[in-house]
């Protein structure tokens, strides 16, 4: 045996040993990111499961004249002016004839949501034949017997620490037992927008706030921020103060505090060009100028990755530069692009402080139908409800961030779609 | 058949152009008294011509007393005088980092993807400046092929490989013309046979020496006027080779072809005029035959008889 082999051999246990701890500990880092994961998943997902829910009750509202003031063929002007509201209480006093006295009517109506008689018009504007019949049907009851059903309040306590007392324990028992109490899926979650009553509370508006400005952003970011790539990688001269002077830049603004972007984008975009604030418009704008420093690094990273070789052989068959980067470097890159700008993305669509500063914190009661009306998004939304001091917000914090992650999985899947497809380009 | 002698009779009708004037060069010629070579090295510096026959009438390309700088401090071609004929191959042989590559490179102008890198001094295509504002590098390079030392074939289909210049040019009115184009450049770099039934595959799925040949495939399907290669066969087998250099011998009744090679009996075999570079320095030009039979310089001759390099 010759000295190197000896001397190597002597070292192999060492060095395998060094192999082995370094195997383990990064099997470990996994675990434990792991479990943190599962753990912060967990508890989103128990807690916001039931925000999916929510407490209904059946009700048989008599839609006749004497209550509502309006016949059958009455106008759309005239039912918005009928009384729902009363039919409403009607059907509840039916449903308990013993109750007289007003304080006690009072703790009766409140059983139910407040949208009940809203609900109601809708429906009959929809289906006027239903004037002058009986309704069946499920309207939402009030937070706190929501709160109730789940199994948040302990009925073992005083009557005088329970927001809920005796008496309305003692009507939702005969509704259980007469089946018109109901936890029901709720649709509403997915068709409302936000309100101060957490059970008509839904995040149709912030989600349409999150898909505007999303677009925008992305429409912004995405070509702005490759086309800034490829000059940067492709086309700019190397060592050029100036050049470097913009790199230095790019690669500080990616680590500047998103909060700075939103007071920048308060100062340049709301007071100096007028962007109207709160709308998706700013938000993207903002988001825009926060995602393309992630973009651009990421994407000048892609690009370098690309042998030059490849863009030797083009240049040397007579492409131009321009034809070489899209006919050969860009494709290359696109993968490591596409990862980068979902990254971004998926930044912009969590970031909740430059978002506060350009007004998108609003209470919006309207879906956003554009770039320009005012919105929130699903962030603010969330950071909106924990703030709440209702319990039933509680749940419906964690069902909005359940609905943010889907979103953010959802992206991650196009980006991984989006790859696949560029891959089998070699 | 022999290369080698075809090649002389074309080298020798060129008429030399003034390079028989005395240069210090000829002074050293192949003594055998052991000459310092560091001084001789040293001495490349005053030559102010190569040895040999540099120089032609009406060449294909006319370049004179071009350098390269890489960066301020590196110079890597020292002020080099050189004729390329028409219809000629010429070789350029010398040791690993003398330029070779850096030389051919700016023959197309492919040295200006290099940052930093400058060139100076007169090179002439056809008459025309290469280096002028307005000469066109795209069009200089459809008319210059290159094939380069590394294979490096697009991630594309070897088919999309070899149509890429035609595409680019607009050379084919069809797909039948373009399908042609793309058969021929591969029987001629002596690859179709192998690749007939996969041209839908990519490129780089092929062997090392078949991604060389698709390389070579690729370069003369736009039928440059000169094809610079660049140790084309570096990576090949003899049988490759042997199908390179038989194609090599008939591109040239179209084509001007400057080849590096390490080889030396690939020099003798297909060029006509050789080409010895030492050390960023043109030392010697002339027939090939005269270079390897009779070199004129002691450093071609250490060269060749393989005393260094
Ligand atoms: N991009 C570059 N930047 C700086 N120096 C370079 C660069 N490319 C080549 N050089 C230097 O220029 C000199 C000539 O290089 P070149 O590639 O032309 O050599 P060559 O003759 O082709 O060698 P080989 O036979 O090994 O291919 C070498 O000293 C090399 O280090
Ligand atoms: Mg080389």
């Amino acid at each position: 045996m010759n000295k190197t082999t000896a001397t190597i051999r002597a070292g192999l246990a060492r060095r395998y040993a060094r192999e082995r701890r370094f195997r383990r500990f990064g099997l470990g880092a996994i675990i434990v990111s792991m479990l943190f994961l599962f753990i912060l998943l967990f508890t989103i997902f128990s807690q916001g499961v039931s925000g999916f829910s929510q407490t209904f009750i059946k009700l048989d509202v008599v839609l006749d004249e004497a209550t509502l003031g309006v016949g059958p063929g009455a106008t759309g002007e005239q039912l918005r002016n009928a009384g729902f509201a009363k039919a409403i209480s009607q059907s509840l006093y039916t449903l308990f004839p013993d109750v007289s006295s007003r304080s006690d009517k009072r703790n009766l109506r409140a059983l139910m949501s407040s949208n009940a008689p809203y609900r109601l018009m809708g429906i009959v504007m929809d289906d006027p034949s239903l004037l002058g019949q009986t309704y069946s049907g499920w309207f939402l009851a009030d937070d706190d017997i929501d709160t109730y059903l789940k199994g948040h309040v302990d009925r073992s306590l005083p009557e005088t620490d329970r927001r809920l007392k005796d008496q309305t324990l003692g009507w939702i028992d005969r509704l259980e037992a007469e089946g018109r109490i109901e936890k029901r899926f709720n649709t509403e979650f997915f068709t409302n927008n936000d309100s101060r009553e957490p059970e008509q509370a839904g995040i149709l508006g912030a989600l349409m706030g999150s898909f505007f400005t999303m677009l925008v952003t992305l429409l912004l970011s995405f070509p702005i921020g490759v086309a800034a790539a490829i000059y940067l990688e492709e086309f700019a001269p190397k060592d050029n103060w100036f050049v470097d002077l913009i790199e230095v830049n790019i690669n500080n603004l990616a680590a500047v505090p998103s909060i700075v972007f939103g007071l920048l984008g308060l100062a340049v975009f709301i007071q100096l060009f007028g962007v109207p604030r709160s709308t998706p418009l700013v938000g993207g704008l903002v988001l825009t100028l926060m995602t393309l420093p992630t973009i651009i690094i990421a994407s000048r990273a892609a690009l370098k990755a690309v042998p030059p070789s490849i863009r030797e052989a083009a240049l040397g068959m007579g492409a131009s530069r321009v034809q070489t980067v899209f006919h050969h470097t860009l494709p290359l890159a696109m993968p490591g692009i596409l990862t980068g700008t979902i990254i971004g993305m998926a930044q912009a669509l969590g970031e909740t402080a430059p978002l506060l500063m350009i007004g998108m914190i609003a209470f919006i009661l309207s879906t956003p139908e554009g770039i320009t009306d005012p919105a929130t998004v699903l962030p603010v939304q969330v950071f909106l409800w924990s703030d709440s001091p209702e319990r039933a917000f509680t749940e419906k914090t964690s069902a909005a961030i359940i609905v943010l992650l889907g979103f953010l999985i959802l992206m991650n899947l196009l980006a991984v779609l989006f790859r696949k497809k560029f891959e089998r380009r070699w | 058949m022999s290369f080698a002698t075809t090649s002389l009779d074309t080298g020798m009708t060129k008429q030399p152009h003034s390079s028989t004037e005395t240069a210090p060069g000829n002074m050293r010629r192949a003594t055998t008294a052991p000459l310092d070579i560091e001084t001789v090295v040293e001495e490349l510096k005053e030559l102010p011509q190569p040895v040999g026959m540099p120089l032609l009438d009406d060449p294909k390309y006319h370049t004179r007393d071009v350098s390269v700088f890489y960066n301020e401090t590196k110079q890597a071609i020292f002020n080099v005088d050189l004729d390329i004929g028409r219809n000629e191959v010429i070789a350029m042989i010398g040791p690993s980092g003398c330029g070779k590559s850096t030389y051919l490179r700016c023959l197309n102008r492919m040295n200006d993807t290099i940052s930093g890198c400058r060139v100076t001094g007169e090179l002439l295509l056809d008459g025309e400046d290469v280096y002028a504002r307005s000469q066109d590098p795209v069009l200089l390079r459809a008319r210059v092929g290159m094939v380069f030392q590394k294979p490096n074939p697009f991630p594309k289909s070897i088919y999309d490989n070899v149509a890429y210049g035609p595409r680019l040019h607009g050379l084919a009115n069809n797909r039948a013309e373009l399908d042609e184009i793309v058969e021929d450049s591969l029987t001629k770099a002596g690859l179709f046979k192998e690749v007939k039934d996969r041209l839908n595959l990519p490129g780089t799925g092929l062997s090392g020496g078949q991604q060389q040949r698709l390389c070579i495939a690729r370069a003369i399907a736009v039928s440059p006027e000169v094809i610079l290669m660049d140790e084309p066969t570096s990576a090949l087998d003899p049988i490759a080779t042997g199908i390179i250099e038989e194609l090599i011998d008939t591109l040239r009744q179209s084509f001007t072809i400057c080849i590096v090679t390490h080889s030396m009996q690939q020099a003798a075999r297909i060029s006509q005029r050789t080409a010895y570079f030492h050390m960023g320095y043109l030392v010697e030009v002339n027939d090939t035959n005269t270079v390897f039979t009779n070199p004129e310089h002691l450093l071609t001759e250490n060269y060749i008889t393989g005393r260094f390099g």
